[in-house]
């Protein structure tokens, strides 16, 4: 057993909570550009180009490159070989937000009870999901995530029969009717599969792949290139003000279901596709 | 489509001049407020009692900043989706308020009102957080402390930019333009 202090796992979310979000990925970073240069409207590019320049403000001045610092989503994969010592594992994530929102200055955005809406002052609790996996080390991914963009995500328990087609409809009617809201352009992650939880969490843990990535399956890596190519002929454009580019990517996960279902999960990123990851 | 520099306060004459498409670069006073701000300042006018600033011919930011550091005026504001203010916007235009800064779409009542109010609706880049905080020369909290993020905010800006999406005849940036580029 490899035995580890809590206190790193606290020290590591602190860290990757505040370099999620002020320094866009590279990936990120690339996106914009390629998109600039294939971008049809002069508005579009425009934009484009001002998100370029934001992302260099922020980097230079250490600020957050958008205001909605979002709730704080982890997803931890723990070794089954590493034993834990001085505290509880869960304690010890939420305090690294509570240190990362406040000296990073980050906005604390999470409110207590949905509908009583009480601030809780330091954007914790955040949400966790967790993987045992073999070995003796722990991969924490921090994603925080905004809500302009949340809101905008949809799931649906599509029938057998609708099939891909089904899949493609609807993948494609969400972004259209966010329209400009999610703040375009947008990552777009998909599940598909498993029961209803197990679609949207597949759908978020998509959004946390690098931009550029295909998957590894011959025709779900086609299914991600006509979902692309579908979702930017729908004109909305950067920022919604029209244009080529409204999906920087498509992200889709499947996993095995039921023989009477067909779980279809869309969950929306706004273009700071932030998400930041640390092996200890 | 024209680039044009406007100064608050922003009159009726002011807003007759700009069309759907104009990028702006503003200047002088904008009031930051949000969703929690918006209930408020509805509940207030429902009691018949005063708005916390003078809304007449003002402008509207829904912005919920980072904290500021050390030195700086704001953190980082981009805009806020505009959409979940629509319920709570038809009491300000009624109260004169004529210009609103945010993003995404807004609903067929408030543009309605917007052409009988005569008003505009700006978008700003969402996202673009930190490139507007550059735009912002100084941020004072003025009411309703108590909602932290979200408490209305006086804010001097020196060329804020911004797109008029919708213009006071109800011309909306976001359906024209997209229709041209669907394929």
């Amino acid at each position: 057993m490899r035995k580890m202090d809590v206190k790193t796992i606290t020290t590591a979310v602190r860290d990757l909570c505040i370099k999620a979000n002020i320094y866009l990925g590279e990936d990120v970073k690339k996106a914009f550009f390629r998109a600039k240069e294939g971008e049809a409207s002069p508005i579009g590019r425009e934009v484009l180009q001002q998100l370029i320049q934001n992302a260099e403000i922020a980097e230079k001045e250490e600020m957050p490159i958008c205001q909605d610092t979002g709730m704080t989503v982890v997803f931890v994969e723990l070794g089954q070989d590493v034993a834990l010592y001085g505290g509880n594992i869960a304690e010890a994530i939420h305090e690294g937000v509570r240190q990362g929102y406040r000296e990073g200055y980050l906005r604390k955005s999470v409110v207590e009870d949905p509908l009583l809406r009480k601030n809780t002052g330091d954007n914790t609790p955040a949400i966790i999901y967790y993987d045992i996996v073999p070995g003796d080390q722990i991969k924490i991914t921090v994603a925080p995530k905004g809500f302009g963009s949340e809101n905008m995500s949809r799931i649906k328990m599509l029938k057998p029969s609708d099939g891909v087609k089904g899949v493609i409809d609807f993948v494609v009617d969400t972004v259209s009717e966010a329209g400009s809201n999610p703040c375009p352009p947008v990552v777009v992650g998909v599940g598909i599969g498993g029961t209803m939880e197990k679609a949207a969490l597949m759908a978020k843990k998509a959004l946390t792949r690098k931009i550029g990535s295909q998957h590894s399956v011959g025709h779900l890596r086609e299914l991600e290139e006509t979902l692309f190519k579908k979702i930017n002929g729908l004109g909305i454009g950067p920022q919604g003000l029209g244009g080529s580019t409204t999906a920087l990517a498509v992200h889709v996960e499947t996993f095995p279901t039921h023989i009477a279902g067909l779980p279809v999960a869309v969950n929306i990123n706004c273009h700071a596709a932030r998400h930041e990851e640390i092996i200890l | 489509m024209a680039m044009k520099k406007i100064q608050t306060p922003l009159t009726t004459e002011k807003v007759l001049g700009l069309k759907a498409g104009d990028t702006v670069y503003i200047t002088g006073t904008i009031y930051g407020a949000r969703d929690a701000a918006h209930q408020r300042m509805v509940e207030t006018l429902n009691k018949e009692e005063k708005l916390p600033f003078d809304i007449k011919d003002a402008i509207l930011y829904y912005v919920g900043p980072t904290p500021a550091k050390p030195g700086k005026p704001i953190g980082s504001a981009g805009p806020t989706t505009s959409g979940r203010m629509d319920d709570l916007t038809v009491p300000l235009l009624e109260q004169g308020l004529k210009g609103m800064i945010g993003k995404g779409l807004r609903n067929k009542m408030v543009i309605e009102e917007m052409k009988k109010h005569k008003a505009v609706y700006f978008a700003a880049i969402g996202g673009a957080g930190a490139l507007i905080a550059s735009t912002i020369r100084k941020a004072e909290v003025i009411a309703y402390e108590d909602l932290g993020p979200e408490a209305v905010q006086r804010l001097e800006v020196v060329d804020f930019p911004a797109v008029v999406v919708i213009d006071s005849e109800g011309n909306n940036l976001y359906e024209t333009e997209r229709r041209k580029y669907q394929r």
